[in-house]
């Protein structure tokens, strides 16, 4: 078996593969790792320079001061990235995936999936009988007034941008929101030598009361220990306001000061970047595009897709592993990812399926260890109403095409009952970030609106490319005589293609 | 608290919307059925041209319904806007067809020699331009580019925009506007109409199918029929750019919140809508040919749909002879004709008699000779 | 709003955004140089014209949009910075001029 070598340019790659693996985070190095160790040709395309997805970010290129700083589990990406790397994948680094669809042979029958990839101004298309997403989550969308303000960023992109440059923030550092992701960070950039000003908490009270129930299984889980740390090496070193109900970010073209209402009290302080954090939601735009079925979670307060035992979704040969299939953390993702690489094993007729349920049995049971306790954090951490669903008129809830919560509630009132008529009256979620940021205001604002649940509302219906692609891309892919026919009847034979 | 309404229009696409404006207009009690937010809404997905050039080949009626549409356009914009507020966008600065070789600029010229010869006097103007002709008004194409056909009545419009504010104007006009009221049968019964659905049922003693491709079922409940044939088509669109084209090209325009869209492909498929690259591929390719200075541009977008094609791709305007006070409205270019849509065709439906301009649509010309 | 921890300053060049030149570290995206700059705002919306700045820095926001030698609306955070590169503000929409596609 070779080892991994990464393929900088796309021509390198091979006309088709056994299976396609979308995302080099825990789940997409565990899922293809695992698939290549029963013989299958893999090819893991991935859109960062490095493995480790973002959980795991740099995690090849870190040094000694970044394990201090980054601490543990961030170190624990390091074995599941040198594994991957010396598997016999094929890896496609700095490489979008943009579309998937059907194979068809010649009498129409799906046989199996057409993945769009482009990389340094080249797109091909690659064929492969089974295509395990691992493409993650992203920041659930946090619509305050002025959170469109230079300034104002994720708490996910600080950590990026800690992991990946080595930046530590400073100045009036304030960071804000829910989540345990939200401590985690303070507590990483305090120890990194930040100046956090305060952490300002909007996890409601009644949170706490609702998540009284599922502490038993909270109090034997792995993150007891490391949470309660967490939460007291904050508490020491910085100021925590919690109970803040109200957040807005204020000044004239760029972050100025940071307004909040805790107790029932306005409070003020300027400020030079503000973090927001409210969890991180399932990134199902490649699924959606793709027609998989998607439910409506009430715990997480996001769509996620519909999976089987083995991670495949509705759509036969598309599997999807780690958080893009519902909220886990990054343990279970590189299990889930183990997984899903058995079953598209199995689907290839690579194992039998005793051979596939024994390697299979270890992982489920340390799946159910590492996800004890979940329960818990996604009900302590659920954030509230009023941050989910801007009852400011004026808030940007589209960030693209800077569309308001205001205007989405008067267009509801107008006959855009759902968000893809939405995307007709206001263009909401038609910029290029393509609905990631908005799509879940969105179906809440109209649920809301229309006083239905957020399922019955449903999504965005997505189109290809998912990610930005270059006209001459598009125009360098193959071109068959039927799709001159399309275009051209008649005249199609006039039609000279480049011969590139 | 609803009262029985005048009539029932089924479809809230862009046919329905301007039909039951039209009639509100009347002051008629109209109202919309519609289905939910997930539809086969080629409203939704079409190319926003006013076109007039080259249309109308073989069915004289047509082309001078196109003219006269793309004439009153200004008209209906107007009154849109003075309803809602909204403009449309209307721009008709005249449009191109930008030919990529000898054989494809002959074709085109053959094809409106033609039309001029069965129009006569009524044949739409249009000019045939050399690539330095051609390069004199439209600085940024290519060397590619060989010729092009210019026709001054064409345009364009803001297609969400127009669907949005035929919404509003439905809402200011006391329109009944019901969404997720997908209609699964209308049903004939002493002079009236009872239309059912999941939802229940309501009842008209005049119904408008204008369901787009859903009135292939319909129209058979009432004695009518909607012969259609598969048709799909492609669109790929850009991110925003800046103002590089204020004219519509046929297949080819920039809209005035300077996003690009590139069409249009034709295929017998009524099966999948599943985007297919090679198309894509081709039309892409075209349009960098057109203009080199797209090449660079992201693609946020790329969709097919199914159009709303009638066996000969004609409209279909008609009163059902066994059950009067049933109509059906459907066109292709629901965006052209929307002018008329919302004025003659919806005076003839409240009048429920089908005037002479409007009769050379009625379905019979299916069942004749194929003469028409 | 950045400093860089001295242990990941590594093999320093130079790239300039607007024409003015910034120090940047090897391994750096584009997004996270300007930051480490202390430039916050590096487009304008082509809606309203408002200034923006990199928000989710994992290529899924298009915030950070930047011209990058000439070419418009690229994803700051997704492309390494390189000795020499020209960085410019996004003004708007993707600027297209004739010169550019002859």
């Amino acid at each position: 078996m070779t080892s991994a070598h990464a393929h900088r340019d796309v021509k390198d790659l091979a006309e088709s593969y056994d299976v396609i693996v979308i995302g080099a985070g825990p789940a997409g190095l565990s899922a293809a790792t695992t698939v290549s160790t029963f013989g299958a040709q893999t090819l893991l395309v991935d859109e960062n320079q490095t493995p480790g997805g973002q959980i795991y970010r740099s995690i090849l290129l870190a040094q000694a001061a970044d394990r201090r700083r980054l601490g543990g589990d961030y170190w624990r990406g390091r074995e599941i990235a040198e594994a991957f790397t010396r598997s016999g994948v094929h890896y496609a680094p700095a490489t979008t995936a943009w579309s998937i669809g059907p194979q068809h042979d010649e009498q129409g029958q799906v046989i199996g999936h057409e993945v769009g990839v482009s990389a340094n101004g080249t797109a091909r298309l690659i064929r492969a009988k089974q295509v395990v997403l691992a493409t993650g989550a992203l920041e659930r969308p946090f619509p305050i007034p002025g959170w469109t303000l230079p300034g104002v960023m994720t708490a996910g992109a600080a950590q990026i941008a800690l992991k990946s440059s080595g930046l530590i923030p400073e100045g009036r550092v304030v960071i804000a929101g829910t989540g345990p992701l939200l401590y985690l960070l303070a507590a990483q950039l305090i120890d990194a030598g930040a100046d956090v000003s305060a952490v300002l908490d909007t996890t409601p009270k009644e949170n706490w009361l609702k998540a009284l129930r599922h502490v038993p299984a909270f109090l034997v889980s792995p993150y007891v220990a490391k949470g309660l740390r967490l939460l007291r090496k904050v508490h020491r070193r910085t100021k925590v306001v919690r109970w803040v109900s109200a957040l807005s970010a204020e000044g004239a073209g760029m972050l100025k000061e940071i307004v909040w209402i805790a107790d029932g009290q306005e409070h003020r302080m300027t400020a030079d970047l503000l973090l927001l954090h409210q969890g991180v939601v399932p990134n199902i735009n490649f699924s959606n595009a793709i027609g998989c079925k998607h439910a409506w979670d009430e715990m997480q307060l996001a769509f996620r897709p519909w999976i089987d035992d083995w991670y495949e979704t509705s759509v036969a040969g598309i599997a999807i592993a780690g958080d893009g299939a519902g909220i886990r953390g990054a343990d279970a993702a590189a299990l889930q990812g183990s997984l899903a690489g058995l079953g598209c094993a199995g689907r290839l007729g690579l194992i039998g399926s005793d051979d596939r349920d024994r390697h299979a049995a270890p992982l489920k049971a340390q799946l159910a260890e590492v996800t004890r306790g979940r329960n818990f954090l996604d009900t302590l951490y659920q954030p509230s109403r009023s941050f989910r669903i801007p009852q400011n008129p004026d808030t940007i809830v589209c960030r693209c095409e800077e569309v308001s919560a205001g205007k989405v509630r008067e267009s509801v009132r107008a006959g855009a009952i759902g968000p893809n008529q939405m995307k007709v009256f206001l263009r909401s979620g038609m910029g290029p970030c393509q609905g990631r940021f908005c799509g879940l205001t969105v179906t809440e604002l109209i649920a809301d609106e229309r006083n239905v649940s957020p399922e019955k509302i449903g999504y965005y219906r997505l189109r290809f490319p998912i990610k930005p692609l270059k006209l001459r891309e598009l125009a360098s892919l193959p071109q068959s005589d039927s799709a001159k026919i399309a275009v051209l009847a008649d005249l199609a034979d006039t039609h000279h293609s480049k011969s590139q | 608290m609803h009262r029985e309404p005048d009539i029932v229009v089924i479809g809230g696409g862009l046919m329905g919307a301007c039909v039951a404006w039209g009639l509100a207009r009347r002051n008629l009690r109209v109202c919309v059925l519609d289905e939910g937010d997930i539809a086969l809404r080629a409203s939704r997905a079409n190319f926003a041209l006013i076109w007039v050039q080259g249309k109308g080949l073989g069915f004289p009626a047509y082309a001078a319904w196109t003219k006269t549409a793309a004439a009153d356009w200004p008209r209906f914009a107007a009154d849109l806007e003075s309803d809602t507020g909204i403009d449309v966008g209307l721009d008709q600065p005249g449009g191109f067809t930008l030919c990529l070789s000898d054989r494809e600029l002959q074709a085109s010229v053959d094809a409106l020699e033609q039309l001029r010869e069965q129009s006569g006097a009524l044949a739409h103007p249009y000019e045939v331009l050399d690539h330095a002709q051609t390069k004199m008004r439209l600085p940024a194409i290519g060397p590619d580019v060989t010729g092009a056909i210019y026709c001054p009545l064409d345009g364009h419009v803001n297609s969400l925009r127009l669907f949005r504010a035929l919404h509003a104007a439905l809402l200011s006009r006391g329109v009944d506007y019901r969404a997720e009221h997908a209609v699964d049968t209308v049903e004939p019964r002493d002079g009236v109409f009872i239309v059912k659905g999941t939802w229940g049922e309501i009842r008209a003693p005049k119904v408008v199918l204008a369901a787009g491709l859903g009135n292939a079922g319909l129209a058979p409940m009432v004695g009518l029929d909607a012969p259609m044939k598969a048709s799909r088509g492609q669109i790929v669109v850009t991110e925003k750019a800046s103002r590089f084209l204020r004219y519509p090209i046929v297949t080819l325009r920039q809209t005035d919140e300077g996003g690009v869209m590139i069409g249009d492909s034709e295929e017998a498929n009524g099966a999948s809508l599943a985007v297919d690259h090679a198309i894509s591929s081709v039309m892409a390719d075209r349009a960098i040919r057109m203009f080199p200075l797209l090449a660079d541009l992201n693609v946020v977008r790329t969709w097919s749909a199914f159009r709303v094609m009638t066996l000969d791709g004609y409209p279909i305007y008609d009163q059902s002879q066994a059950y009067p006070g049933a109509f059906i409205a459907m066109a292709h270019s629901g965006v052209t004709l929307a002018s008329r849509h919302a004025t003659i065709l919806a005076d003839a439906i409240a009048a429920g008699t089908i005037p002479e301009e409007v009769s050379a649509f009625a379905t019979r010309r299916f069942h004749v000779s194929a003469c028409a | 709003m950045f400093r860089r921890a001295p242990d990941r300053i590594r093999d320093q060049f130079t790239f300039t955004f607007d024409g003015m030149p910034i120090t940047a570290s090897t391994g750096d995206s584009v997004a996270a140089a300007l930051l480490a700059a202390g430039i916050r705002a590096c487009r304008t919306t082509p809606v309203s014209g408002a200034p923006r700045g990199p928000y989710c820095m994992m290529g899924v926001c298009f915030e950070c949009l930047v011209r990058i030698d000439g070419v418009g609306n690229r994803q700051g955070c997704l492309i390494p910075v390189r000795e020499g590169m020209k960085v410019e503000t996004q003004k708007g929409s993707h600027v297209l001029t004739v010169e550019q596609g002859s």
